[in-house]
């Protein structure tokens, strides 16, 4: 968005003065679907990180991508999430939003989230604050300027707080966070933002088992009310939230079904689950 | 092209050099001295013909000059020339010694005798003025004189001063020099000489007919016009700038004629105009051409040295991602010891490059090294800081050379063999120096490539560059390769600098002028390609040269970098990326 | 010294002043500056408490590059983007009060034209250049003098940010600029004086720019607008906007994917630091009384920053104390070995970076959290943990201390 038609929006008639609330555009899931991704292609140096790969999500459900390294699922988020630019296809979300015209930030406003791999929290904020800038409210320079909590978004951090379990460290610098800590926290500033669609890499790399237990019902938790899109190494974790599987192999879909389907599929078993000892 | 086969060295500017590149010339002066010196008869009479100079009136001296010209022949050289650069005195007590005065600075005159070229004294310029009168000249006088030395030149030495007295010739040529030339056409054996001479008579030919032929109705003279067009021939493809003038008139006056007489003879005049605009062009194409490889050189050598200036920069920038902000005094710390071996073997000026170059990368890299172990090592990973405390050590390094040397400028002399110029044709002459230096970086940048690419050095450094902590667990002493790669990376600026030494003046400040380009040039380039680095250097380079004389060359600099500024917009990693999801 | 630390980190501690720096820093510049001007003006030059005229000057210069060290720091220390072109803002600003300092000369130069500055006419140019024009109204000039550089900023920010030219590339790019610009500004056919620049000033509305009182008046108001400045600055670091600048310095692409078009960001913050930078060259050449294309010179850029590196990044009133201790140390150097000074100045580059990378303000506050944190945990052991993680964590530059005990 420029300058312009950011001072544009700014300056909107039916706008209050600096009112927090952001008011996002209309998604269209009347076909149940809410991400469209057909014929995708992405290569680096000619090494085709994605190959022609067809997926659908439905709104509200919890899906689970699995395949071994190299098989696509973060180039997939990267292109989703207008990281990475792709060399043909096309990513709808909704009916009519095409998500390769925007930049990430604007992904970010339309309602899609996204935890990285490794944790990234702004280390030198607190547990609050990190909540506070995530939450989904304007994101233009003037409104940030003079930007003043209201009640109301208070309440929602500390929900978002009791929800991921923070409550105690919510003036800690987010930097003096234990590792699962942080993916928590970085799960709870998807939260903050209510996002429609929360892609979701390795949520659970470097968790406890305990903590692992508690992501799971989180996400399943989550289902329904969001869109929740998760890339996971993890079968065990996959296991117990997923409901929907799909196999990435080579940059394209190579299977995709309940669990139970999947681990018979042989396909999958040859060149995924056949790996494993 | 006719002008490639004339290859010749142009006169070396200092003494030294003269004495060096021109033995056979000396061995022919002497030569003549000891001729003359044993007719001492013949010296005696010169000696009382020059002192005669003094109070001749001019008319006398005409005939004094032809005389000494005679006597002396080519041992009358140097005092004919002194006489025609003015710098002929006599002293005003005793009228008959005659002395060569040369003023040195600004008030300090050397007084020479004229045989010898000995120094008689040296004074101030109050003492010179009471002591000393000019032997006085006139244009009239002069032009004898120019006469009396291409004679010279032109009877007897060798085939370079001939020709190069020919060229001085050319320009004002005249009656009494072309039938000179003329006479001595038929005793020439050697042919560039002999082509040049019928040159020379052409040109003369062209000039006559400039000044005299009217080509009317009334004069029909087939003979004048086969003479022309023979010249006109003759000229074709010559490059000398007095070629170009004497047809630039030849036209004008060809021009005029149409203009002013209404029946002028159309038969005559046409053919000729239209053959000497289609010369004139020629020649001006082939001009342009030459011109254009001349930018073309002098880019390249400015690439040269931003290559020379950018490759050290290109490992530790590119391949290790410090950011070496000291890199400029690298080089000139290598310029620095180019100056201090030349101090030590100050008679053995030829090959001291040759001990300085290994020299220079020595002390470069040992300092680089020391910088490397002591300050950077403790900053990897935070490269705003290295920035910073690397331009803290270029502040340390500059002032340091500022006190133990000077901060003024330092000489730093140029070997005999890398001064002069390879002159392919009048238009186009390529200074040594430059040609020199242009090789040498593409030596060094070959020689970097190959440690790079093929020794056991090389591979340590890729495998550090790419996954520091995967090499070191592979067993690489990441430490070691980092001080080595640290090394490497200065030593060649240590190089760079003796090669700019020869280029620029040796200061503190040298390499202040080099950093800026140099980042550009890796940054232009792409981080961590050499090969980027070597094309950027010279597109650089060419472009600035290329830009120059249509923008001057502050605006050419700038320019320059504000399309650099605007390139990073287009392609942020450089001209040759590298490629894949490793390089974010 | 050490006394004097003990001291100080004491009253920080006792006062919980940790992250107050600011009114500190504004006691004590507003005491001297008025206790000065006053000794300048009241006394009379024979008592021994008079300050010299050159004094205020000297210390009027010290506030300018302050201001510009001020402006650094809210980009490098806040955004973590460092800029080693400041000086070409700084330059800019001050050549835009030179031009209309150089048109209030009118015709009392060397020439005596009331139309052309001395420079024009000495270059037999005829007519004054189309972007000297206004420049005799003084608000005009100030406002010229701040949207240029400004508007500078923000095109350059704009190409280097949207591309994503970030790091060390974004500070050669800088040093490129204030380089390309030092070139041009030495040409003769700029209009601006070449090499000599704009000097010989006459009056500053209308006031002897040689007069004592004139002298104090720009030293105070030097004073005054930098500490407008500072309260300014920290209200945009404390704002949200400013959160959202250090979450762009720790993490700009998690910035990005949490919404915020980190650019603009970046680029209106850019323009902010530019605009300060040129404020203070308009306050500095009316008090030095020549501006030239060396104040372009990639050192005094460079110089900058190790102001704010010495006084400690990310604190504002760090940047402050910096520079004013660095170019103290300067003029005492210069005048007792000149040939020292770079020495000491290359010492201070390399000493800093390795020795004390949070500088003078962030070694002070770190003492002092230290100290909170030890009698903290003398009172209550319990809590203890939370604390020491507190303290443990690499340098964080903008703390959130007063919300931290509980």
């Amino acid at each position: 968005m420029s300058f312009i038609e950011q001072t544009r929006e700014f300056w909107r008639r039916d706008k209050t003065w600096f009112s927090s609330g952001q008011t996002r555009p209309y998604v269209d899931v009347s076909h149940q679907v809410i991400l469209y991704i057909e014929g995708l292609s992405v290569s680096f140096d000619g090494f085709k990180a994605l190959n022609e790969l067809n997926l659908y999500i439905n709104d509200g459900e919890l899906r689970c991508l699995i395949g071994a390294n190299g098989a696509g699922k973060t180039t997939l988020m990267d292109v989703i999430t207008g990281k990475t630019p792709c060399d043909q296809g096309s990513v709808y979300f909704g009916q009519d939003i095409n998500l390769l015209e925007h930049s990430e930030p604007k992904i970010a406003q339309l309602g899609i989230g996204r935890k990285f791999q490794k944790p990234t929290v702004f280390a030198a904020h607190t547990v609050f604050e990190n909540l506070e800038l995530s939450l989904n409210t304007h994101k233009g320079i003037w409104f940030t300027l003079v930007a003043k909590l209201s009640t109301a978004e208070s309440d929602r951090i500390d929900e978002v707080l009791r929800t991921i379990g923070l409550e105690q460290q919510r003036n800690m610098l987010a930097g003096a966070l234990s590792h699962g800590q942080k993916q928590w926290l970085e799960i709870g500033m998807l939260l903050a933002a209510e996002p429609r669609i929360l892609l979701i890499d390795e949520p659970v790399a470097g968790m406890t088992a305990q903590e692992t237990e508690r992501t799971a019902e989180l996400l399943t938790s989550l289902a329904g009310k969001h869109t929740v899109v998760v890339v996971e190494h993890d079968m065990e974790f996959v296991r117990s939230i997923a409901r929907t599987v799909t196999v990435l192999h080579q940059g394209a879909v190579l299977a995709e079904g309940s669990m139970d389907s999947i681990q018979n599929n042989p396909d999958v078993i040859e060149v995924y689950l056949g790996e494993e000892p | 092209m006719h002008g490639t086969s004339v290859i010749k060295r142009k006169i070396p500017l200092t003494a030294v050099a003269r004495v060096a590149i021109f033995p056979p010339l000396l061995l022919l002066i002497i030569w003549t001295r000891f001729c003359f010196a044993e007719d001492t008869f013949t010296e005696q009479s010169l000696h009382s013909l020059v002192a005669q100079l003094s109070s001749a009136s001019f008319a006398k001296k005409l005939t004094l000059v032809d005389e000494i010209e005679e006597v002396a022949g080519e041992a009358s050289l140097p005092i004919l020339e002194a006489f025609l650069a003015g710098q002929l005195y006599y002293l005003k007590q005793e009228q008959d010694k005659v002395f060569q005065a040369v003023k040195i600075e600004q008030d300090n005159y050397q007084i020479l005798d004229i045989y010898t070229t000995a120094q008689v004294e040296y004074i101030d310029k109050q003492a010179f003025r009471a002591r000393y009168k000019k032997v006085r000249i006139n244009n009239r006088l002069r032009k004898k004189i120019k006469l009396s030395l291409s004679r010279i030149s032109l009877s007897s030495g060798s085939e370079a001063s001939k020709m190069q007295a020919l060229n001085a010739l050319m320009d004002g040529v005249d009656e009494s020099s072309a039938s000179l030339v003329e006479s001595l056409y038929v005793k020439e054996r050697s042919k560039p000489v002999k082509k040049l001479m019928s040159v020379v008579l052409a040109v003369h030919q062209l000039k006559q007919a400039t000044r005299g032929a009217t080509f009317n109705q009334q004069t029909d003279d087939q003979t004048e016009k086969q003479k022309i067009t023979q010249a006109l021939d003759l000229l074709d493809g010559r490059l000398e700038v007095s070629v170009k003038v004497a047809l630039i008139n030849f036209k004008a006056h060809l021009e005029d004629l149409t203009a002013d007489d209404a029946n002028y003879n159309h038969d005559l005049i046409n053919p000729l105009l239209s053959k000497t605009n289609a010369i004139i062009h020629s020649i001006e194409e082939e001009i342009n051409f030459f011109l254009f490889v001349e930018k073309l050189f002098f880019g390249l050598s400015l690439g040269s040295v931003l290559l020379l200036a950018a490759i050290g920069l290109a490992i530790t920038f590119g391949v290790m991602g410090i950011i070496n902000m000291a890199h400029g005094e690298m080089i000139m710390l290598g310029a620095y010891t180019t100056y201090v071996v030349q101090l030590l073997m100050p008679n053995l000026i030829n090959y001291s490059l040759f001990v300085a170059v290994p020299a220079a990368f020595l002390v470069a890299a040992l300092v680089g090294i020391v910088i490397q172990r002591t300050v950077i090592r403790y900053l990897y990973g935070r490269p705003l800081e290295t920035l910073l405390a690397t331009f803290g050590i270029s502040l340390i390094l500059r002032q340091a050379v500022r006190t133990l040397f000077s901060p003024l400028n330092r000489q730093v002399d140029q070997p005999s063999w890398m001064s002069g110029a390879l002159e392919l044709n009048p238009v186009l002459s390529l200074t040594y120096n430059r040609l020199y230096i242009l090789a040498f970086s593409l030596l060094v940048f070959i020689a970097l490539v190959f440690v790079i690419k093929k020794t056991s050095l090389g591979l340590n450094v890729r495998a550090v560059s790419q996954n520091r902590d995967m090499a070191k667990a592979m067993g690489v002493k990441t430490e070691w390769v980092d001080a080595l790669t640290f090394g490497l990376g200065s030593g060649v600026a240590g190089v760079a600098g003796v090669a700019l030494s020869q280029l620029t003046n040796v200061g503190p400040n040298l390499g202040q002028a080099y950093i800026i380009d140099s980042f550009m040039v890796v940054v232009f380039g792409g981080v961590g390609n050499l090969m980027g680095t070597l094309v950027a250097s010279f597109s650089l380079g060419a472009a600035n040269k290329f830009m120059e004389p249509i923008t001057g060359t502050v605006l050419a600099n700038i320019l320059v970098l504000v399309f650099i500024i605007l390139f990073i917009q287009k392609r942020p990693r450089g001209l040759f990326p590298q490629k894949g999801r490793a390089a974010e | 010294m050490s006394t004097l630390k003990s001291l100080f980190i004491a009253s920080l501690a006792a006062g919980r002043l940790t992250g107050n720096g600011i009114q500190y820093v504004t006691i004590i510049l507003l005491v001297t500056v008025f206790i000065c001007s006053a000794c300048n003006l009241l006394i009379p030059e024979s008592s021994a408490f008079h300050v010299s005229t050159y004094t205020i000057t000297l210390l009027g210069k010290y506030l300018c590059f302050a201001l510009l060290a001020l402006s650094v720091d809210v980009i490098w220390g806040y955004c973590g983007v460092l800029s080693l072109g400041h000086g070409t803002f700084f330059a800019l600003g001050g050549y835009g009060i030179g031009m209309y300092l150089m048109r209030q000369i009118g015709d009392r130069g060397v020439y005596g034209n009331p139309d052309l500055p001395d420079f024009m006419v000495f270059l037999n140019w005829d007519t004054l250049p189309w972007y000297w024009y206004g420049m005799d109204q003084f608000w005009i000039a100030i406002v010229v003098a701040v949207a240029v550089p400004g508007l500078l900023a923000f095109v350059f920010g704009w190409l280097a940010f949207r591309s994503r030219v970030t790091g060390v590339y974004f500070s050669i790019m800088t040093q490129a600029l204030t380089y390309a610009l030092m070139l041009a500004f030495f040409r003769n056919e700029m209009g601006f004086g070449g090499n000599n620049g704009l000097t010989d000033f006459k009056e500053l509305l209308g006031f002897d720019i040689q007069s004592n009182a004139t002298r104090v008046a720009l030293f105070l108001s030097t004073a005054l607008l930098l500490i407008a400045a500072l309260y300014l600055s920290r209200y945009i670091m404390k704002s949200r906007f400013g959160r959202i600048i250090v979450s762009i310095r720790d993490g700009e692409s998690r910035t990005r994917f949490l919404g915020y078009m980190t650019n603009h960001y970046k680029v209106w913050l850019f323009v902010y630091s530019a605009a300060l930078a040129a404020i203070a060259g308009i306050l500095y050449v009316p008090q030095v009384g020549i501006i030239n294309p060396g104040e372009f010179s990639p050192i005094n850029s460079i110089e900058v920053v190790v102001w704010v590196a010495v006084g400690g990044r990310g604190t504002l009133y760090g940047a402050v104390i910096g520079a004013l201790l660095v170019n103290y140390a300067k003029t005492k150097f210069t005048a007792l070995m000149p040939d020292g000074w770079l020495f000491a100045l290359g010492a201070l580059f390399v000493g800093v970076t390795v020795f004390l990378p949070d500088g003078i303000a962030g070694y002070l506050e770190n003492s002092a959290r230290a100290l909170q944190a030890k009698a903290d945990l003398d009172n209550t052991s319990e809590d203890s943990l939370s604390k020491d993680g507190t303290s443990k964590d690499n340098n964080p530059k903008d703390k959130p201390t007063e919300e931290v005990t509980p």
